[in-house]
């Protein structure tokens, strides 16, 4: 009777599963829900026989509603799936995949931050009678089921620093590092290390992790996964989803709903399908790797097949990570092809992967990690080129990076060395003649009777920029009649007349110093040296990949009124002489949203600063963020540009960021928040997430200045505000000092 | 002002006959009234949010130099007496549009009977202050309205840039009847410090206090 019993609380709970996806009232579930209470209900008025036989019925007839509904399922019925309480979280992982496991950083509600787990596992795989046993730390969100202090998965900004802590840790010792992704995003709060600077961190330094490094995602809500997905391979549950934002949310933009208005089902509906965030989807795209296969409509925390599948996975994901940098592989790596062909997990491996890596492996490891992400979405910006085009600027690289390696490498390192080898001789022989000149000076200056004349001390001069000769005036200036400073109640500012505004006065108030936004034009004509910006890749231009409906027309608009390919401008320029590479995010085009085409540019950029040995600028007029109409493509830019920023720097480059008017979520969190010098233009607001999200988020309200630079550079996320009537003159100074000697490279 | 309890009813009476206040919403420079946003018998609200974030009810548009400018209320209430004269007519500078009734609430009833009743001690200079170690000591053993300062006697220490200041009390024997600051607040100069009454108002000015907040609602 107890088997029976059970029997019936399974096929109770199956259904208000189904009703979770498929809705309350999907093909007459409530009808069987009630037939199955009123069996509960007389359960010992009737026979074990009759119950036996209607609930087998009722079986029969759910196992067909249920391939139905695996069959019709849409989109925004996985992303429900992949929320529902019964689905498995990290910890039933580290239960039933791990063979052992130690929590770090905490235990349960006791922890720096409970949504997010560290631990160090011990994974073990038979090869014939031999049992081997894998260290590894395990990294991940664990959404927990029904716990509220879990936060449903959102790490906290110190918990993602927890999660870089044990990054360290792993290669400090060398064993990899499983992530497991179950976050609808990162909790937007900007206390301190700040939730977009910490996942840039993340980002930054995952992107040379020296392990190799396995990510599985099951729920991978845009940024806040991205801080822990950056690895050699990715996985992705079968009805797992990855995406650049929430359904809701995107429907709330589409429709541009206000703040507390619910989205109407339909709209989340078509965004879900439109955002392609799928498995399947995503694969196609390229940005997995491989999808992990789960039982129809997902698994659940107590399907234990699925946990013997996800353990073979995970180990072949590691072997093949690692059997990538050995020269002698092929047997190996057929080995384990063949073996993932099959379509239950195996019990057994026919191989043994040692994980340890020397250092050529490692250097080849890193070296593949980059040229993977490198090589994503590349695809949808259709650069393929003529082999004979491909083969002349092939050429035209290898030239101008011969020339530079020469020029400012092999040179310039000689000259230095020698410059230091002659300063360490001129300072030792400084040193040994004082000690003998010293005494005789001493008593030459007892017996002198004249004053000693002091030396006069070299007039350093101090460098000075020239302005720019040619005044560019703003058409906004070309009205004539007279504006508010918003801050005029506070401060009793005068109203200004717009030709001194944009003219003269470059946009700031004169009482107050608030900057009102000046278009993009402007800083390109008053900040760089007249006739020096020569604009590269312009002709790399913003696609819709993901076919967005009414997404073209959009593109259209921007392209029309801007008379550009994309949102970033990318360009060789000089201040004062001083030549450099910027890359700028311009607000016309989509809010400087950031897409494949940006991220291409930007990183294309990265790299001409890294072969030609120039500074690096990224100014930022305006970025909205990550363009949720490119998708994942779009959120995939975050590690594919951290990476190339982190190229470029460890190869001795100087990159500096300067943020004007606003500045969130995506860009900042990662290429942009990774830089050590950011500074921003006054009145700017930058951060992770907007008022809006951070409300209907986190349930709690934040002051009006909560994004602004003042703030920020209280919480160090920048270190400098510039006035931008003096920005051309900072950032020629910020050149020489930050750069100083080095400024053509360390 | 001595108060005795026919200054109360008289006191009560007042605010209850006119329980508001009128503003008078003036044009705040030289312009054009362009628009007027409201009707008589309008209800507006003053800014709101915790940080008064939210900007109030627009009320009318001033142009000047073709720059239109949305005045807004700065307090809650009904508006009344537009001058719909104006509209479209150049105004000079304060020169009044309407006016909004503010209904006054029990705690600015309170307020504006303290105000009035009582004998302010003002900050004489913006810094941090604390209550005087005596008078703390005294307050949390007899409770706040019953502590009885003497002339001399030291109510509080300004504290500025390491220097202490002590603030002494001045004038007959009076009772401490509100503390206006808490432990180590920034106080700006010409706030108010303490609010004081003679030993015979204190009763009445109870009285007055608790029959404000039976008879209005909060």
């Amino acid at each position: 009777m107890r088997e029976l019993q059970r029997y019936l609380n399974d096929l109770i709970d199956r259904i208000i599963y189904l009703q979770d996806i498929k809705g309350e009232d999907w093909e007459g579930l409530p009808a069987i829900l009630s037939e199955l209470n009123s069996l509960k209900e007389n359960f010992y008025q009737i026979t074990e026989k009759t119950c036996q036989a209607r609930l087998e019925a009722i079986d029969n007839r759910l196992s067909l509603l249920e391939e139905q509904a695996d069959k019709t399922l849409t989109p925004y019925e996985t992303v429900k799936i992949v929320r529902n309480p019964q689905r498995f979280t990290l910890l039933d992982i580290l239960e039933n995949v791990y063979d052992s496991f130690t929590e770090l950083g905490g235990e349960g509600e006791i922890n720096v931050d409970p949504a997010v787990i560290c631990a160090r596992a011990m994974i073990s795989r038979r090869v014939g009678d031999k049992i081997y046993m894998h260290q590894v730390i395990v990294i991940g969100h664990e959404k927990g089921h029904g716990e509220e202090f879990r936060n449903g998965g959102s790490a906290k900004p110190w918990g993602n620093e927890k999660a870089l802590r044990y990054m360290r840790v792993a290669e400090t010792e060398g064993i990899p590092i499983h992530f497991y992704v179950f976050t609808p995003g990162a909790f937007p709060i900007e206390d301190y290390p700040g939730a977009a600077q910490q996942i840039a961190r993340n980002l930054y330094f995952m992107s040379k992790l020296k392990v190799p490094t396995v990510a599985f995602i099951s729920e991978g809500g845009s940024g806040g996964a991205e801080a822990i997905a950056l690895s050699d391979v990715r996985l992705m549950a079968a009805y797992g989803y990855y995406s650049v934002i929430s359904p809701e949310g995107a429907a709330a933009i589409e429709g541009k709903l206000k703040e507390g208005q619910r989205p109407p089902r339909d709209l989340v509906e078509f965004c879900a399908r439109q955002l392609k965030i799928t498995a399947k989807d995503n694969l196609r795209l390229g940005t997995i790797d491989r999808i992990v296969p789960e039982p129809p409509l997902g698994a659940r925390r107590n399907d234990y097949q699925f946990f013997k599948r996800l353990r073979y996975e995970m180990i072949r994901a590691t072997d093949e990570a690692v059997l990538r940098t050995k020269s002698l592989k092929a047997f190996r790596s057929y080995a384990l092809k063949r073996k993932s062909e099959e379509e239950n997990p195996p019990d057994e491996f026919d191989v043994y992967v040692r994980w340890e890596l020397s250092d050529v492996e490692i250097e080849k490891l890193l070296d593949l990690r980059s040229k993977k992400y490198r090589e994503m979405s590349r695809h949808v910006l259709g650069l393929k080129k003529s082999p004979l085009k491909n083969y002349i600027e092939k050429s035209q690289d290898l030239g101008l990076r011969v020339y530079h390696d020469l020029r400012y490498g092999f040179l310039k390192q000689s000259q230095k060395m020698i410059q230091r080898v002659m300063e360490d001789i001129s300072g030792e022989g400084f040193a040994f003649l004082k000690q003998l000149t010293e005494p005789l000076k001493s008593t030459y200056d007892l017996l002198g009777t004249k004053g000693r004349r002091g030396r006069a001390k070299p007039v350093v001069e101090e460098p000075v920029i020239e302005d720019v000769s040619e005044l560019y005036v703003s058409p906004l200036a070309l009205e004539d009649r007279t504006v508010t400073c918003p801050n005029a109640e506070k401060f009793g500012c005068q109203d200004i007349w717009v030709p001194d505004l944009y003219g003269e006065f470059c946009g700031v108030c004169p009482t107050c110093g608030y900057h009102f936004p000046l278009e993009y034009q402007w800083y390109l004509s008053n900040v760089f040296d007249a006739n020096s910006i020569k604009e590269f890749n312009a002709h790399i231009a913003s696609t819709n990949p993901l076919g967005f409906e009414g997404f073209d027309k959009k593109l259209a608009l921007a392209r029309k009124k801007t008379g550009r390919n994309s949102a970033m401008i990318t360009f060789q320029a000089k201040i004062g002489g001083i030549s450099l590479i910027v890359a700028m995010l311009i607000a016309d085009f989509r809010q400087g949203t950031v897409g494949a085409a940006e991220g291409e540019k930007f990183i294309q950029a990265c790299d001409r600063a890294r072969i030609t040995k120039r500074p690096f600028l990224a100014f930022i007029h305006t970025t909205g963020g990550i363009r949720i109409h490119e998708g994942t493509l779009g959120v995939i830019q975050m590690p594919r540009c951290t990476l190339a920023v982190r190229e470029y720097i460890d190869e001795g480059g100087l990159y500096l960021v300067v943020y004007d008017n606003n500045s969130y979520a995506g860009p900042v969190a990662s290429f942009l928040g990774c830089s050590p010098y950011q500074f921003a233009i006054r009145s700017t607001r930058l951060g992770f997430a907007g008022p809006r999200v951070i409300r209907e988020t986190t349930g709690e309200d934040i002051p009006p200045d909560y994004h602004s630079a003042e703030n920020a550079l209280r919480r160090g996320h920048i270190q400098g505000i510039w006035d931008r009537r003096e920005i051309r003159k900072k950032l020629y100074e910020a050149l020489l000092t930050m750069g100083g000697k080095n400024l053509y490279y360390r | 002002m001595a108060l005795d309890n026919r200054k109360i009813d008289e006191l009560l009476r007042a605010f209850k006959a006119n329980p508001y206040r009128v503003f008078v919403v003036g044009a705040p420079h030289t312009g054009y009234v362009r628009e007027i946003l409201v009707k008589e018998g309008d209800e507006v609200k003053g800014p709101s949010g915790k940080w008064l974030e939210k900007p109030g009810t627009p009320l009318f548009v001033l142009e000047r130099e073709r720059n239109p400018k949305t005045i807004r209320a700065k307090v809650n209430g009904v508006v009344s007496k537009i001058r719909h004269e104006l509209h479209g007519k150049f105004v000079e500078a304060f020169e009044p549009i309407l006016e909004i009734k503010h209904p006054l609430s029990q705690k600015e009833i309170i307020a504006e009977i303290l105000r009035e009743a009582l004998h302010i001690v003002k900050a004489p200079e913006k810094a941090r202050y604390f209550l005087s170690p005596e008078l703390a000591q005294r307050i949390e053993k007899e409770g706040e309205g019953r502590v009885v300062v003497k002339p001399g006697d030291e109510l509080a220490i300004m504290y500025f840039m390491k220097r202490e200041t002590p603030i002494l009390h001045e004038g007959p024997p009076m009772v401490v009847f509100r503390v206006f600051f808490s432990r180590g607040q920034m106080v700006e100069q010409g706030e108010p410090l303490f609010g004081l009454c003679t030993e015979e108002e204190r009763p009445y000015l109870e009285k007055l206090i608790a029959r404000v907040k039976e008879e209005w609602k909060a």
